[in-house]
């Protein structure tokens, strides 16, 4: 388990001193995949760096397993720095050493004997498959590689913990995806907790179970990654969120005044919001039975996966009397889905699409 | 050309190559150590300490400003005390060992700055020590780009041994003063000039050579 408690960390610089984490409090408990999201200039590299001691925090205490790091000196760090691995944004692989001396590295800091570092190299080469390219140089792979050998590297020591400092962010989409995988099966097949440092919500939404969003040195919010897909609290959250899922309104209803109380000819607007089991119901079928009267249109619709749970979202306009659509409004609260209204919108009259 | 000049060029040749050679080898053993210090006491840095690192590199900038024929006259009691003789050939070797060490230092200072600071970050993070860290990661990283800084000195040294003379060292650039310029013979100042020539592009081949061999980026 990782404790992260009311750390701190200013710098001083010619220009005064920068407050670059103010009061993060956060536990990681083991097993878990964290993400941490946050722009760039958020704090995010640094809150990591203060996991694993590269950054001493100014105030507050970073425990691991009940020890607290803090309190340390380096040769007690160094040493439990080895239970940590830390893969990175360019990847830091010696570029004068081959595949295989990279990812012996760790364990020649440690002593270990030569025959036993290819009993570890090997399948730990396997693992990342990059098996067949143990004699190249980091000059001769291609980014992805060079990325499997720095996770390779980080769990050449046994860690129980990885920590990744945007690891995916100079990697194209789908080199992203099998690293990300390969992480995923790292966590799962040898129980490794994993801290993950991103800009992108795609990495938190594939991956992560539980995400920290920081924003200029604070924890805006944190939760289970569904929660905070399902219930985004802060802007900040909501922005991030909306880069991944567009929702804007159909451009019909775009820039149209949108009122709380029924317009004449207007519609009335709902977001909708499927998880889990709910995304197979068939609720807006049973809607159109049951509000007979009341046309349904769906204005935008998307089906997705947060990890393994199917996540529906739909926006959709009700129109006809203002009695029946607000008894089905009323229906459709009462159903497996959340409703969230957007308010009584009139068509763009010249829109045709 | 008769055959007591031919002699005679071989000799000076040698004088050259053994106050190059052996002044470099010492200054190097100096020098690199030197360079990693200035990189690595500097603020931020593995093994800071900022007074010592403003004190050595206050030192190389002495040295390296005094001119090298004022630097071999001035430190003639001090050449006495090390080699017990203030003119010859071994003689010689010590300013020239001492005006090498602070270049050589800042070339390799320069070289070992080139290396990114993520791959000590990530040495760091797999829990190795300064000198671990000193000698698998900034040392073979840099390695290539040190044997180009190490090239360009012996170059310079060369250059520098030419002075020699000054304190009865002798050597290729010696003769050329003493027989091509006093003596009016232009047939030894050309040859010496080829000489030097040759010997220099041969030593830069040579350094190319190696540091594009030990390159793997």
């Amino acid at each position: 388990m990782i404790k992260l408690s009311h750390i701190k960390k200013v710098y001083d610089t010619p220009s005064g001193s920068l407050q670059a984490l103010k009061d993060i409090s956060l536990t990681v408990e083991d097993g878990d995949i964290y993400g941490i999201i946050g722009l760039s200039g958020a704090g995010k590299s640094t809150l990591v760096r203060c996991i694993n001691m590269l950054e001493r925090p100014t105030e507050g205490t970073v425990e691991i397993d009940g020890q607290d790091l803090t309190k340390m000196n380096e040769a007690q760090l160094r040493s439990v720095r080895k239970n940590i691995g830390m893969i990175f944004q360019q990847f830091n692989l010696l570029s004068s050493a081959t595949v295989y001396e990279n990812v012996a590295f760790p364990l020649k800091l440690s002593g270990m004997a030569k025959k036993d570092i290819e009993k570890k190299v090997m399948p730990l080469l396997k693992l990342v498959g990059l098996e067949q390219k143990a004699r190249q140089y980091p000059s001769q792979l291609s980014g992805g590689q060079k990325q499997r050998v720095g996770i390779a590297r980080a769990l050449a020591s046994d860690p129980s913990i990885l920590l990744c400092d945007e690891a995916t962010s100079a990697l194209d989409p789908q080199t992203t995806q099998s690293i990300l995988r390969l992480i995923k099966k790292i966590n799962e097949e040898l129980g490794i907790t994993v801290v993950i440092i991103t800009h992108e919500m795609q990495v938190i939404k594939d991956i992560c179970t539980k995400v920290a969003v920081i924003d200029h040195g604070v924890i805006a919010e944190k939760g289970s990654v569904i929660e905070v897909f399902m219930n985004p609290q802060q802007a900040i959250t909501h922005e991030f969120i909306s880069v991944l899922l567009s929702d804007e309104l159909p451009s019909a209803f775009r820039q149209q005044p949108v009122s709380a109380e029924p317009v004449e000819d207007g519609y009335l607007l709902l977001r909708l919001t499927f998880l889990g089991e709910s995304a197979d119901e068939p609720v807006i079928m049973q809607l159109i039975k049951n509000a007979p009267n009341v046309d349904v249109s769906i204005l935008f619709g998307d089906l997705d996966q947060i990890q393994t749970v199917p996540y529906g979202r739909m926006i959709i306009g009700l129109k006809g009397d203002a009695q029946k659509v607000k008894e089905a409004e009323k229906w459709l609260g009462e159903q497996d889905v959340k409703v969230g209204v957007i308010g009584y919108v009139k068509r763009h009259d010249a829109a045709v699409d | 050309m008769s055959s007591d000049m031919t002699l005679l060029l071989i000799k000076s040749l040698g004088q050259t190559l053994y106050m190059v050679s052996i002044s470099m080898i010492i200054a190097a053993v100096i020098g690199i150590p030197l360079g990693i210090l200035l990189v690595t006491t500097a603020k931020g840095q593995i093994l800071e300490c900022v007074a010592f690192n403003r004190i050595i590199a206050g030192l190389v900038n002495a040295v390296r400003s005094i001119p090298f024929i004022i630097l071999m006259v001035a430190i003639i009691p001090f050449t006495r005390s090390i080699v017990g003789t203030s003119i010859g050939t071994t003689a010689a070797m010590v300013p020239l060992t001492l005006a090498a060490i602070p270049f050589i230092g800042r070339q390799v200072e320069n070289s070992i700055k080139e290396v990114p600071y993520g791959l000590i970050e990530a040495a760091l993070s797999l829990g190795a020590t300064p000198l671990q860290i000193i000698k698998h990661v900034l040392l073979p990283e840099a390695l290539s780009s040190i044997i180009s800084q190490l090239t360009t000195v012996v170059i310079g040294l060369i250059g520098a041994s030419a002075m020699a003379g000054t304190i009865g060292g002798g050597g290729v650039g010696d003769l050329a003063i003493r027989y091509g310029y006093q003596r009016f013979r232009p047939d030894i100042m050309l040859i010496t000039v080829i000489i030097l020539v040759v010997v220099v592009q041969l030593v830069q081949f040579i350094g190319n050579y190696i540091a594009a061999r030990l390159n793997k980026k």
